[in-house]
């Protein structure tokens, strides 16, 4: 069970009163009928599934019902950050791979774990990833 | 390979079943293989048997970074049908219906596939004309089919909560008698044991982490236990079909989900088939050992880590009590998660890819265990002759660019 801080909100909820939206930053081809079936395709149905670090949208559905955006870890499931809808993440894979290497974290590789996400701040501010 | 038979349980009875054989090897990796299977779930290991059984290639290693089954293969709820919409899908799933009929006899395994039909309830006027046409469609597909109203429901199953009193009152059910369930774990030993029979090396615990690519040619894959190499590579490796793509060079049209079962104490026998509702989203079945087998949907989220949220599993419940009144206070003993590879049109990728000798089979989502034999035998035609078979043709990742998608989401809205 996720706590999702909504940056509307400025207060963290419990993720029922929250839908995940897919992959966030997708840009719609600037001129659809003059785009190719490869382009148009990509946009419609490929998506980036990262075992890893991943920018996603969610809608606050039951609370403000604004839509925003989480940068999440797909095996841990650990939130990272949530920014509004038009700011760019802080937190990415590449950032956070150079992180590790400083403090010799290993990123968990999934299989059999049986607690849920941590609220994101905590995590953040001692650097660490489960 | 030992056969077993009646006889040879009362043979193996005098020595205590201490002289068992075991099921299959241990092998270490050879230097190369004519090909290799990156994934030892079902689908892997069938694919695996069939080149062995059809095509006599036996020079086949099936890579599998766990233990066999441990992904999705035995992570299911069993469920076993063929009652898809379009004809595309029907052909391949009814198929695989072909080859579960006759399947234990073929692998000489008891894998328990057991056709006590599936009940895919309706609840609104718009579900009922839904069922209606996917009725007719399997029926002109040669596919046994039948509409129920409500008091046949109720005839079937009279546990259920058929009355007009309930939330979303039952108003009908497709009917499909030859579907069923099998037993999961069953199937990947019975798939391995045939298999290795025949000379293919299961190499267990065992991660690919790379592929060997020459001049747009798959000539092998990279591995934790170094490289080994192969002439045709298959990758059938669900849910982390899309990171194996990634290491290849290409993207899939695919997103990773955690989706949830659980099963209860074992009960005495009360429900004998199985139940699914889109609706209200749930769907159950009793196993031969007793336990009500309960499955989700899926979590929303992107999720490789084999787990998912309680309030999904939460709503599963509220949507099983809500039919079963009978079973509100029965304890739940087991939960857990796999990871499923959903695809935009609700049905599988078997396709040819940008790197030449390389070939996937994957995108079974929610539903690819009912077709674990029929996959495996069109992967391996597919494998074998290195050009995709016709049953595979319409599934091909070029759908996604050219339009030409199958879309099951109809006949395969509920996860299972
Ligand atoms: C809870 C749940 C309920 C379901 N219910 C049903 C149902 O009722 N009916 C139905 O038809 N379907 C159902 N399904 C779907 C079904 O389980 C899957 O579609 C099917 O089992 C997929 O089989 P597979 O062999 O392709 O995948 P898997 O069994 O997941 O096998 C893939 C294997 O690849 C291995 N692998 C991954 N990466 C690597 C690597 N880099 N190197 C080596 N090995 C690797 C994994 O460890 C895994 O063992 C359900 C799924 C779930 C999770
Ligand atoms: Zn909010």
């Amino acid at each position: 069970m996720f706590h999702i801080y909504c940056p509307y909100c400025e207060e963290h909820r419990e993720e029922e009163e929250f839908h995940p939206k897919g992959q966030a930053h997708i840009q719609r081809p600037e001129d659809p009928e003059a785009c190719s079936d490869e382009t148009w395709g990509d946009y419609l149905f490929f998506r980036d599934n990262p075992r890893g670090v991943h920018h996603e949208l969610w809608v606050h559905a039951v609370g403000c019902r604004k839509f925003f955006n989480i940068t999440r870890h797909t095996v841990s499931y650990e939130i990272l950050e949530t920014y509004k809808m038009g700011e760019q993440p802080s937190v990415t894979a590449k950032s956070l791979s150079e992180k590790d290497k400083q403090a010799g974290v290993q990123a968990a590789s999934g299989g059999w774990q049986t607690v849920g996400a941590r609220p994101e701040s905590d995590a953040l501010n001692k650097g660490a990833r489960v | 390979m030992q056969r077993y038979s009646g006889f040879g349980l009362v043979k193996h009875a005098l020595s205590h079943h201490e002289n068992w054989q075991r099921q299959w090897r241990n092998p270490t990796p050879k230097k190369e293989y004519d090909v290799i299977i990156i994934g030892g779930g079902g689908h892997g290991l069938a694919t695996a048997y069939y080149l062995a059984k059809e095509h006599g290639i036996t020079n086949v290693a099936v890579i599998e970074k766990g233990w066999l089954g441990g992904g999705n293969t035995a992570r299911n709820t069993t469920i076993v049908r063929s009652n898809y919409l379009w004809d595309e899908a029907a052909a391949l799933y009814e198929h695989s219906m072909k080859l579960w009929e006759g399947l234990s006899q073929d692998l000489n395994y008891n894998v328990m596939f057991s056709q006590r039909g599936v009940l895919n309830l309706g609840h609104t006027l718009q579900d009922m004309r839904d069922i209606q046409r996917r009725v007719n469609a399997n029926r002109l597909n040669g596919i046994d089919s039948e509409v129920l109203d409500a008091k046949g429901v109720q005839a079937l199953v009279p546990i259920m909560d058929c009355s007009k009193n309930a939330r979303y009152p039952v108003m009908g059910a497709s009917w499909q008698p030859r579907a069923g369930v099998a037993r999961h774990d069953a199937v990947a030993w019975g798939f391995a044991r045939g298999a290795d029979a025949r000379g293919v090396d299961i190499l267990q615990q065992t991660e690919v982490t790379g592929f060997k690519i020459l001049d747009g040619r798959v000539v092998g894959v990279h591995t934790n236990r170094g490289d080994i190499g192969a002439k045709t590579v298959g990758c059938v490796a669900a849910g982390n079909s899309g990171v194996l793509a990634k290491m290849a060079g290409f993207k899939l049209p695919l997103e990773s989900h955690p989706l949830q079962a659980l099963v209860s104490e074992p009960l005495k026998p009360i429900l004998d088939t199985v139940v699914m509702s889109n609706h209200v989203h749930g769907y159950i079945s009793q196993s031969d050992k007793g336990d009500l087998v309960i499955g989700a949907g899926i979590d929303g989220y992107l999720g490789y880590g084999q787990r998912g949220s309680y309030s999904t599993v939460e709503h599963t419940l509220q949507a099983i009590v809500e039919m079963f009144p009978i079973f509100s206070r029965v304890r739940m003993n087991r939960q857990w998660g796999g990871i499923v590879d959903t695809c935009p049109d609700a049905c599988p990728i078997l396709s040819a890819t940008p790197v030449k000798g390389l070939f996937f089979n994957c995108g079974w989502g929610t539903g690819g265990f009912k077709a674990t034999p029929g996959s495996g035998h069109v992967f391996a035609a597919t494998l074998a002759k290195g050009q995709v078979h016709p049953l595979a043709a319409p599934f091909s990742i070029d759908r996604f660019h050219t339009g030409a998608l199958v879309d099951e989401h109809g006949a395969a809205g509920v996860a299972h």
